[in-house]
């Protein structure tokens, strides 16, 4: 299952250089990255190619960061692609505490990524529904 | 449980207080004669022995204070020449001249007695075995628990400060029933105890008289669960004798001070004013009855409150708080006293664990205000906005109620907080600047 790296943040000019300086000089590509704010502090929320090392250098240089679990799902890039994984979360009663998306190539293919409180059993479920869902290497190997 | 010295430790309040006055007399009478150092600081404040007629009279005497000791090192506070001393003590004096404290052989009888009252009511008797981890030398922790031990009939084993391996080899195979030790030593040693893979519980322990820093409840409740023992503060200093000013018996209604000897008076640390029964301020002592370097009316920085009703235990002696805060890092934020520990206690029992902050005091536009700044640990954090806000909200209305005082809470990095020597600097006072 693909992991997503959580950081703690404040609010502050300069905040997001450091961490994009820290994961860059270890060679640490980042594939998707989504900032919530709330005042003074915020939650930065990356996908990268190795969540395992990058959430290590984020840590051993101070940070809080911490690895969650997240479901990754492949969706058509066209019109009424999302909306297909809409009314089946709808149908199974989840309920997303988080999400975002990212175009893969344009026209074809994006991926949308949700944090549940149960991943495992929504991934099971999305399966079973028919959804192509992106593992841990899928993701990182895009 | 049986009570050592009945006669005082149960004595009427009129019994007391007209032991107190007239041991005070005896002390003005005393000092004019034989200390250089009071007989110039009663003369300034133009006080003569004849003018203490009533307890209350006590106010009229001159402070002590930590200056004083430190301006006349090393030997310019004694009150008798150096060979009637038997013991002399120096603090480390990592801030300049050291404190240095000296004892009587009377001294040193008092300070077995007191501290032999302080173990008997903790609970020990002489069928306890007294493993003393304070440590033995200038530091008067070691001798002062050893001298009570003694004078109380119990084992002693002066094992002194450190070696934990050592510790809990002859914990268990002495069966120690009390320890004596810092309160943050004690749960060390539960931690490496079973990192070697030995339950503390299991332990012979039963009761630990911890003290020589201040600790909260619920360190207090950590310690118990992990040596499945009662664990008791024990309050001195020093200038006033070394352990054995104050102790807390098992029903944990604060800490009989043995006013029979230390006379304590609690005042507003800034307008001298006596502070009302339950009321928080500094803890003055003098001691009655010492020979060495007995001391008036000297301030212990420490914030306390004291309460005067009979205690569960059947004592009578006075009860003092845990250390509340110390005068020198007081704030004082529209009007209000405010101490660090106050903020630090909310938010060890929000979070249970010991949090970094710091406090930023600043004015604006006229109106005090102050910021608590609380570092996010990995404990602390989860990736969910609103659990966050919900935790800084948490915060802020438990501040505002323990302060009576608005405050702003701001959730920040970690190690964001400058420390210094290992030591986060807890307060920035912005007003002055």
């Amino acid at each position: 299952m693909p992991h997503q790296i959580s950081v703690f943040m404040e609010n502050r000019p300069g905040k997001l250089e450091r961490v994009t300086d820290l994961l860059a000089d270890q060679g640490i590509n980042i594939r998707a990255i989504t900032i919530t704010d709330s005042g003074d502090f915020g939650i930065l929320k990356l996908l990268v190619n190795d969540p395992g090392k990058a959430c290590d250098i984020l840590t051993g240089n101070g940070l809080v960061a911490v690895l969650k679990e997240v479901v990754a799902i492949r969706v058509i890039d066209s019109p009424g692609g999302l909306r297909d994984i809409g009314a089946t979360l709808t149908r199974h009663r989840i309920n997303i505490d988080d999400a975002y998306g990212f175009v893969l190539r344009s026209g074809q293919s994006a991926v949308f990524v949700i944090q549940v409180i149960n991943p495992e059993e929504v991934e099971v479920i999305l399966k079973n529904e028919g959804f192509s869902l992106l593992g841990e290497k899928d993701l990182y190997q895009l | 449980m049986k009570i050592l010295d009945e006669k005082i430790e149960c004595i009427s309040s009129e019994g007391m207080r007209s032991l107190q006055l007239e041991r005070l007399q005896r002390l003005v009478e005393y000092l004019t004669k034989n200390s250089q150092f009071y007989q110039g600081k009663l003369e300034e404040t133009g006080v003569a022995a004849g003018d203490i007629r009533e307890l209350s009279d006590l106010t009229r005497l001159p402070f002590t204070v930590k200056a004083d000791l430190r301006d006349n090192y090393p030997f310019g506070m004694f009150a008798v020449p150096m060979r009637e001393i038997a013991e002399i003590h120096a603090s480390s004096g990592t801030t300049g001249n050291p404190t240095v404290v000296a004892y009587t052989k009377k001294d040193i009888e008092l300070w077995s007695m007191v501290m032999a009252r302080a173990i008997s009511i903790a609970g020990g008797t002489p069928d306890d075995i007294v493993q003393n981890a304070y440590g033995y030398g200038l530091f008067t922790g070691g001798l002062g628990v050893h001298y009570g031990a003694l004078e109380l009939g119990a084992s002693v084993v002066p094992i002194s400060s450190g070696g934990t391996k050592r510790q809990l080899k002859l914990m268990h195979d002495f069966g120690s029933t009390i320890i004596t030790c810092t309160p943050s030593y004690a749960l060390f040693m539960a931690e490496e105890a079973r990192e070697m893979g030995y339950d503390p519980r299991k332990s012979p322990l039963k009761v630990g008289i911890l003290g020589a820093e201040p600790w909260s409840d619920n360190l207090r409740r950590e310690i118990e669960a992990a040596w499945d023992m009662t664990a008791l503060d024990i309050y001195g200093l020093s200038e006033i004798i070394g352990p054995g000013v104050a102790q807390e018996c098992p029903y944990k209604n604060g800490l009989h001070i043995f006013s029979d000897v230390f006379l304590p008076e609690i005042i507003d640390p800034v307008t001298g004013r006596v502070a009302e029964e339950g009321e928080s301020g500094e803890l003055i002592i003098t001691t009655l009855t010492k020979e060495a370097m007995p001391l008036l009316r000297y301030r212990t920085g420490d914030i306390v409150t004291i309460s005067h009703g009979t205690c569960e235990c059947g004592r009578t002696l006075p009860r003092i708080s845990k250390i509340l805060g110390r005068t020198d890092d007081m704030l004082i934020i529209r009007g209000i006293n405010v101490f660090p520990s106050q903020i630090e206690s909310v938010l060890l029992q929000v979070e249970g664990a010991r949090p970094h902050y710091q406090l930023v005091v600043d004015r604006i536009r006229g109106l005090d205000t102050l910021e608590v700044q609380v570092e996010v640990g990995e404990e602390l954090f989860s990736d969910e906005i609103k659990q966050l806000q919900g935790l800084k909200e948490k915060i802020r209305k438990e501040i505002e109620s323990v302060l009576a005082l608005v405050v702003d809470v701001k959730l920040v990095e970690p190690k964001t907080i400058a420390r210094s020597m290992g030591k986060a600097k807890r307060v920035i006072d912005r007003r002055s600047a």
